[in-house]
């Protein structure tokens, strides 16, 4: 009989008893779903940011204008609105109805002219309120700056802007929180690889040592070394499903997740960046799925490779959080070394600094290991010693 | 008659974990399980091996269906070495114990065309053979029912097919009727005579002396992983009952130890 055919019969088998398995299909597929839903309501918290153009009028209220200034906020330049209540209008900044809220304090430009400086005697101060999650709103407080230091540098410090305790940025803390997601993305892509393999892995290997039905398919007369081919080739498509699930739900609510932060300026990542993430999540999932096959082939039941695999499990985790101290200009050697490379890769993909040498040496590095774990579990499947473990 | 299987001087000893010592609270390193074996067992018969438990028969079967390799000595199945020629062993026979499980998520239909697939079988014979073999055994009626849903009973049924799919001409069987009931134990009983009037060499080990009273021609009485005796049912028993004799030969091997 044919190598190839006795692997191909094998990886049948491997795929049919998963397929039919819901609980199995479940663990794979439901993180994908879970990840997009989650990722998704993050997206719809954040203000939907908006395009700027180039004669784009910030809207603007400004409260107490002294009469020298008023040419300064011209409705050449600002439209503007007039507010019932200083608080009525922060809220107004808050939501991004209103680009900026400027507030004189009373007979300011006398107090400006008679203003001397000195250590207990406090300067005029002039609010600026304005909110970065918007675009518009930093476009707003950039030209109420820029009218306020002309002034400033004409009449010689005679009045601070936005000097005192009170919070000015009227930005949500959901644009913040968004920061750190991006922040998490890898550690949780490089769990969602691991999950995959775990949930099928020790079922396939320990779990039919548990039964002693692997002792049946080795009494066949096929080569032990393509029982351990057909399998793992099973437990990668299906690692990578799951995998590919979780990836996919990941890219389907990023435009979502993006759109709500002004600093990336509403674009999404290019399909090159989504490839890379695929070739990097994909030779993940296959170094995680050989390697969570060797353990659980040297264990006896599902639960000892359980057990077994949930330090790896953790390992890659806190090599996951590595990521959040951002990708700084690394050695070329640090991508070969496994796990550690792809959570640089996939920080580098989320901040836009994909470097094809660095993914095409991760993913080389994540085959070649896959190879020499390849060629360890044949030789256990070989070993009576592993298989037959009392 | 030909000599189908000829086992010489087979050896196995297993090293013992830490932690098996201590639970067997012993502190050998090394348990020879199977010490020097040696027998012949000829085409068209039944051989018994009969022996208490931990004696070393499913260590010698498992050898003899490759699925362990003897640390010395060999064994020759039509003339294939276990050592040497494990494919070939692997399908000249059928092995069955009760530790060979069938997967509990397929149905018997679905695995015997699995392991016909693998035993590289052509799909017509393959078929014309399952027809056969599941109406013997009356699997059709439970052929699509998920193994995990079987009785005991319809399992070991469904496994003994299995175990034959490529009509293998030597059946290595542990304990065939171990845990089936009287009425599922006589099927298999009834079946090894079968595959016996079939020309078949049929091999089993059994601490059970009214199997092998019934069915074998030749037995072979093994202990602490040693020949004892080996000859015909007929021969051994000399006028006696197999269960006389084998107190008789037990007793005499524990006075020669001590
Ligand atoms: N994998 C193993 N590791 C360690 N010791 C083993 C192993 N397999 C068998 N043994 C030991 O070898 C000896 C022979 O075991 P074996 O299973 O061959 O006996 P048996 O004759 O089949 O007994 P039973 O009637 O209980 O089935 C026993 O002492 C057993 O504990
Ligand atoms: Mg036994």
């Amino acid at each position: 009989m044919k190598r190839s055919r006795a692997i191909f019969t094998i990886f049948k088998k491997e795929m049919a008893r998963f397929c039919k398995d819901r609980r199995t299909m479940t663990s794979l597929i439901l993180p994908g779903i879970l990840i997009y839903v989650i990722y998704s309501l993050m997206g719809n918290f954040m203000t939907d940011a908006f395009m700027t153009d180039e004669d784009y009028k910030p809207v603007i209220s400004v409260v107490n204008c002294p009469d020298q200034m008023q040419s300064a906020f011209s409705e050449e330049i600002f439209v503007l609105q007039k507010t019932e209540s200083i608080d009525a209008a922060k809220e107004l900044v808050a939501d991004s109805t209103l680009d900026a809220l400027v507030v004189f304090p009373d007979n300011f430009w006398n107090d400006m002219l008679t203003y001397t400086p000195s250590p207990d005697n406090a300067a005029p101060n002039v609010d600026i309120y304005y909110n970065t999650t918007s675009e518009t709103s930093s476009v707003a407080y950039t030209s109420v700056m820029a009218i306020l230091d002309g002034l400033e540098a004409s009449i010689s410090n005679k009045f601070d802007i936005n000097n005192s305790s009170k919070t000015y940025d009227m930005a949500s803390d959901e644009s913040m929180a968004s920061f750190m997601f991006s922040m998490i993305m890898p550690m949780l892509l490089i769990m969602f690889c691991v999950v995959g393999c775990m949930a099928v892995a020790p079922e396939s290997i320990a779990g039919e040592k548990e039964r002693g039905t692997i002792a049946t398919l080795l009494i066949t007369p096929i080569k032990r070394s393509d029982i351990a081919l057909g399998k793992i080739l099973a437990l990668s498509v299906l690692s990578i499903i799951s995998g590919a699930s979780s990836a996919i739900g990941v890219i389907a609510s990023l435009p979502k997740l993006m759109g709500g932060m002004a600093e990336f300026d509403g674009s999404v990542y290019g399909a090159s960046d989504y490839a890379f993430l695929a070739v990097i999540i994909m030779s993940t999932t296959l170094l995680f799925v050989t390697l969570v096959s060797i353990i659980s082939c040297l264990a006896k039941s599902v639960k000892e490779a359980a057990s077994y695999v949930s330090p790896v499990m953790i390992l890659s985790m806190v090599i996951g959080i590595t990521g959040m101290l951002g990708s700084s200009s690394q050695a070329i050697w640090v991508y070969l070394i496994p796990v550690y490379n792809s959570v640089q890769c996939i920080v580098e993909i989320f901040s836009f600094e994909a470097n094809a040498l660095h993914i095409i040496l991760t993913a080389v590095t994540n085959i070649a290991v896959m190879g020499v774990g390849v060629f360890v579990l044949t030789r256990m499947f070989n070993s009576e010693k592993i298989m037959f473990k009392k | 008659m030909k000599e189908l299987i000829v086992v010489k001087n087979l050896k196995k000893t297993f090293t013992l974990s830490k932690k098996q010592q201590k639970i067997e609270k012993q502190n050998i390193k090394v348990r020879t399980a199977v010490d020097g074996l040696s027998f012949t067992a000829y085409s068209g018969e039944i051989f018994g091996l009969l022996g208490p438990n931990g004696a070393g028969k499913t260590t010698t079967l498992r050898m003899l269906a490759t699925l362990i390799k003897p640390d010395e000595g060999d064994a020759f199945i039509d003339g294939a070495s276990i050592v040497s020629q494990q494919n070939e062993v692997r399908s000249k026979i059928g092995f069955l114990t009760s530790e060979l499980k069938l997967e509990e998520f397929f149905t018997p239909n679905y695995l015997y065309d699995f392991f016909s697939s693998l035993h590289g079988i052509a799909p017509e014979v393959a078929r014309a053979r399952k027809k056969e073999m599941f109406e013997l055994f009356g699997i059709d009626k439970f052929a699509e029912v998920k193994v995990a849903d079987l009785s005991t009973g319809m399992k070991q049924k469904a496994s003994l097919c299995i175990s034959l799919v490529h009509n293998p001409d030597v059946i290595i069987f542990d304990e065939p009727t171990n845990g089936l009931d009287v009425i599922t134990a006589k099927i298999v009983t009834d079946f090894l005579l079968d595959l016996k009037a079939q020309g078949k060499t049929v091999i089993v080990s059994t601490h059970i002396f009214s199997l092998i009273e019934k069915i074998c021609d030749r037995v072979g009485i093994i202990i602490d992983g040693k020949m004892c005796v080996c000859d015909t049912l007929h021969t051994v028993c000399g006028g006696k009952t197999l269960e006389d004799k084998f107190f008789e030969i037990y007793s005499e091997h524990c006075g020669g130890d001590e």
